[in-house]
């Protein structure tokens, strides 16, 4: 397999699932996790005689989407019937959009190694989402779970503008942290808020026409994405270099085997026979509507992660860090606003300590113990000298294994920094004069030995001298 | 006192001549007496003792509002709470609705007493009844013909005097046609005047309920009732509901008649084009103007709407899949078979040829030139009718081109059965209101005229209707054996 003659063409469609109280076209609840089919009410089970009415909200949601990928938001859009059978799709037809979707064409700017780029989104329309069909514990029988059913999707359709698993998984990871900036979507990946389908296929490199794609579905995290699209680019290149051909089908990733496997080829697919459905009006979204969208926009994640350079003084990765997702932006400037503007400390500490807490414990930022109140009283104690760096590292594991405030755990256990020079004289002078041998050593141009004094003295004063001012005595005295 | 009006009853329920109890027993015994129309599949006696009796109570409180007290019936295509709603088929046939149709409980909240529910055609796919899995309604004025369809349980049974009013549903003449062929007065609303919610759906953007009487009068109180928006129905038109009894007096003189050519061509029985003429000259003599319109693609209307109403049938009956309710094979192999023997077992001929149909006319390649080109000749029929309407208050012509024809005469040739509703068809493609009242009788069975309006001018439809019946008594006339 040569890979250097090679073009990969990759294009994605994402279905997210709108984070609305009530499902897209009955008032059933959305929750998950509820006992099957509790959440299913007559128009989710497709009884006969229900009609279907549309949710607002998973609308506005909609839009909102489509202003931050400033996208054409279709005047007037039209709800199709997708014609096909099976056990866990009610009503023998999905209600989404065909022909006019809701967003028309708009862009995201992704980051691969340090290069920008721009994927195009082809379009982004609505749709019902099906129930479950659950084969396990039914005694070779099939149980069907309708909760989901009538879930609000927003399944959005790039161009096939990527040219690797990496800018995949980078699309995909800013699409994740758009549509949870934006409160539309959880972006819970396990319970299957966000989920993949990936058109893969290659070319010889220079050919402009593309070779024939398969789409691979159900990839439902970050490494599965790029492990599958991978996986698939080797099958293809293998295929074709083997002098085999790339059929166009559906495959399904396999995320035990790690392998992507055929679903159905194209002549099994099913024609959905798509036509406007004559239960719902087509839906018109008026200039004062988006205006009225437009204004509840956030900040989006590249003009804050901007900002955060511009602001506080980020460098590019840790801006990219703490714009990651809303909660952590607005952790960190509550950090930086209650430690009386501590910018930098507050950088340092976000993406050093916290994020690594959190990421041992497994937690996102919404459950970090230590919340921007106590975290910035720590900050402050830095700031302003009270205890060192290092003490801090003491104090926020205190913090973090309970629930006192830095103040109260630096009272608690003695940690204020020693700031009575003469004390620290007095301590440096003992140490000198106990390990005369050193001393000899380090004014014989040994200056490693510097490190044994240093490390001395911080042993005598518990960590509690302040390091700077300890350097500055010890060096003068030693040099004698 | 079955051969009085809903009007009648009313008046005499609240002046206590007699109770909804008594009203009640009446028809019931008479729905058991003429059982041999097979006018119902079910038929609830217990339910409706219990309503009459909290119909006296609210009678007797006077909280009572127009039709509390009145026996009335539902076409079996409205879903009713804890009682069969079949749609006339077999899949449905153990199907006990869970929830109550809007019109349904639109009467329940008047105060009305249903008796059951009526015989239709399968999914309301039919024009004479015969297509219904409980077997075909008789015409009371000739047990060897049909009703007419697909409410012609609906029509047999206001005709026989079972029930004094009824709901139908019309989608291309559902109400009008077995209206006509029966001798009753039969209104198919505005599209969207009435919610559609839980009445199962043939063909959505065609269906519309719509009350089925003796009398215009009674029409305007059952329509009063059922219409409204309704926020469960999106197609539902948010529009008020006038007092259709506060106009059904109006005189008509310079009222402007169209008569388009088209509906007095080729094909129309000649007796029944005289009937038309002579109730036509009616309206003269009631102070009207009569004028020749035209509306050159009417003769589409039949293509376009087989195209059409197969098209949303095809997908509205897919969810009767065997999986939730409704009919399921016995011991299914596995999920194919499932599928292919639960609805090829439960489903009728006629049914599965339209969903055929319907599956053809939408599949990939073929959707531009069927469905995509009715969808074009369904905006110039409405043009059609916009321009005429635009010239007269009304349109009038026959509903249907020959009287009640005989049970197995056309159930062979499914193209003559079409063809029954080549009036009425045009007026669904357009969404507009249409009545068929009686106008008299053709080798003594009953002929209907129809009266077309503006959208939502119900009123204005009622009124014309009144008016006639005012100065006739075809609508009077009951069928030999049930005077």
């Amino acid at each position: 397999m040569d890979n250097q003659k090679w073009e990969v063409v990759i294009g994605l469609e994402i279905h997210t699932q709108l984070a609305t109280q009530s499902k897209i076209f009955s008032g059933a609840p959305t929750a998950y996790g509820a006992e099957p089919n509790v959440q299913a009410c007559a128009v989710d089970l497709g009884l006969p005689g229900v009609l279907p009415v549309l949710n607002e909200e998973a609308v506005r949601m909609a839009v909102k989407f489509g202003l931050a990928i400033e996208a054409e938001i279709a005047p007037y859009s039209v709800f199709a019937r997708k014609n096909y059978f099976y056990p866990d799709l009610p009503k023998g037809y999905q209600i989404s959009q065909f022909e006019l979707p809701i967003v028309g064409k708009g862009y995201l700017d992704i980051e691969v190694d340090g290069v920008k780029k721009r994927i195009g989104v082809t379009r982004a329309h609505l749709e019902e989402d099906a129930g479950k069909s659950l084969h396990e514990d039914f005694h070779g029988l099939t149980g069907i779970d309708l909760n989901r059913a009538g879930t609000p999707l927003l399944e959005i359709v790039s161009e096939p503008d990527m040219r690797s698993a990496k800018e995949a998984v980078a699309y995909m990871r800013q699409l994740h942290e758009l549509v949870r900036y934006l409160e539309i979507c959880d972006g819970n990946m396990q319970e299957g808020s966000f989920r993949c389908d990936a058109n893969v296929s290659v070319r010889p490199k220079g050919q402009s026409e593309f070779g024939t794609r398969a789409e691979i579905k159900n990839i439902n995290s970050f490494k599965f994405v790029e492990k599958a699209i991978n996986h698939e680019i080797e099958r293809q290149i293998d295929l074709i270099e083997m002098g085999g051909r790339v059929v166009q089908e559906t495959r399904l990733y396999d995320a035990n085997k790690d392998e992507t496997r055929s679903m159905r080829s194209k002549e099994e697919a099913n024609d959905y026979r798509y036509f406007p459905d004559p239960d719902l009006l087509p839906v018109s979204i008026s200039e004062a509507l988006k205006a009225q969208i437009k204004a509840t926009l956030p900040e989006l994640p590249g003009a804050k992660k901007l900002r955060f350079i511009e602001q506080y003084g980020q460098d590019d990765e840790s801006a990219t860090t703490l714009t990651s997702s809303r909660e952590l932006a607005d952790f960190y400037e509550q950090v930086v606003q209650q430690s009386g503007g501590q910018a930098k400390l507050a950088t340092n500490w976000m993406t050093g300590d916290v994020l690594g807490a959190l990421n041992k414990a497994g937690l996102d930022i919404s459950h970090c113990p230590v919340r921007p109140e106590r975290l910035s009283g720590l900050i402050k104690r830095i700031a302003d000298n009270t205890i060192s760096g290092k003490i801090a590292k003491q104090v926020f594991d205190k913090l973090w294994n309970g629930t006192a405030t830095a103040d109260e755990i630096i009272e608690q256990d003695g940690l204020v920094q020693i700031t009575d020079m003469g004390a620290i004289e007095a301590i440096i002078d003992t140490i000198i004069a106990n390990n005369q041998g050193q001393v000899e050593q380090f004014r014989s141009g040994k200056d490693k030995v510097f490190g044994f004094f240093v490390g001395q003295v911080m042993k005598e004063t518990q960590g509690k001298a302040n390091p700077a001012e300890v350097n500055k005595m010890l060096m003068a005295k030693l040099k004698g | 006192m079955h051969n009085k009006t809903i009007a009648e009853l009313a008046r005499g329920l609240r002046s206590g001549e007699f109770s909804s109890v008594e009203l009640t027993r009446i028809f019931l015994d008479r729905i058991t007496q003429h059982q041999n129309l097979n006018a119902f599949v079910t038929v609830t006696p217990d339910q409706a003792l219990a309503q009459a009796e909290a119909a006296d109570k609210r009678l007797a409180e006077g909280s009572s509002g127009l039709l509390t007290g009145i026996p009335i019936a539902q076409k079996d295509i409205f879903c009713t709470d804890g009682v069969k709603t079949s749609c006339g088929s077999k899949m449905l046939d153990n199907f006990i609705a869970p929830y109550d149709a809007t019109v349904v409980t639109k009467f329940n909240e008047a105060g009305a007493v249903m008796l059951g529910k009526l015989n239709m055609d399968e999914f309301a796919m039919g024009s004479s009844n015969e297509t219904s899995y409980y077997g075909p309604v008789l015409n009371p004025w000739d047990t060897k013909t049909v009703p007419g369809g697909s409410s012609g349980g609906s029509a047999a049974a206001v005709a026989a005097r079972l029930v004094p009013g009824v709901t139908g549903t019309d989608t291309g003449g559902s109400i009008r046609q077995p209206a006509a062929l029966c001798g009753i007065t039969g209104l198919k609303p505005t599209y969207g005047r009435v919610s559609r919610y839980g009445m199962i759906a043939y063909a959505s953007s065609l269906d519309q309920g719509g009350p089925m009487t003796r009398t215009a009068e009674d029409a305007a109180m059952l329509l009063q009732t059922m219409a409204g928006f309704d926020e469960k129905d999106s197609t539902s038109v948010d529009k008020p509901v006038p007092d259709y009894l506060a106009s059904i007096n109006q005189k008509l003189e310079g009222l402007t008649i169209g008569l388009p050519k088209e509906f007095f061509g080729e094909g129309l029985d000649a007796g029944i084009a005289a009937i038309i003429e002579t109730a036509v000259e009616e309206y003269r003599r009631l102070g009207a103007t009569v004028k020749e319109v035209s509306m050159p693609n009417l003769k589409y209307a039949i293509p376009a709407y087989y195209i059409i109403a197969p098209a949303e049938c095809s997908a509205n009956l897919s969810r009767f899949d065997g999986v939730r309710f409704g009919y399921r094979c016995e011991n299914p192999s596995d999920l194919t078979d499932l599928y292919t023997r639960s609805r090829g077992e439960a489903f009728g001929k006629e049914v599965k040829r339209r969903i055929l149909i319907g599956t053809y006319a939408l599949s990939a390649g073929y959707y531009d030139a069927y469905y995509l080109k009715a969808q074009k000749v369904r905006r110039l029929i409405s043009e059609d009718f916009k321009k005429a309407l635009s010239e007269v208050d009304v349109i009038m012509g026959p509903v249907t081109p020959s009287t009640a024809f005989g049970l197995g005469e056309k159930t062979g040739d499914p193209i003559q059965m079409y063809l029954s509703d080549i009036y009425t068809i045009a007026i669904n493609l357009a969404g507009l209101p249409a009545i068929s009242i009686p106008a008299g009788f053709l080798n003594a069975m009953p002929v209907g005229l129809q009266i077309i309006g503006q959208y939502f001018a119900e009123d204005r439809l009622l009124n014309v209707a009144h008016q006639y019946q005012q100065v006739t008594d075809w609508h009077q006339r009951s069928p030999k054996g049930f005077e």
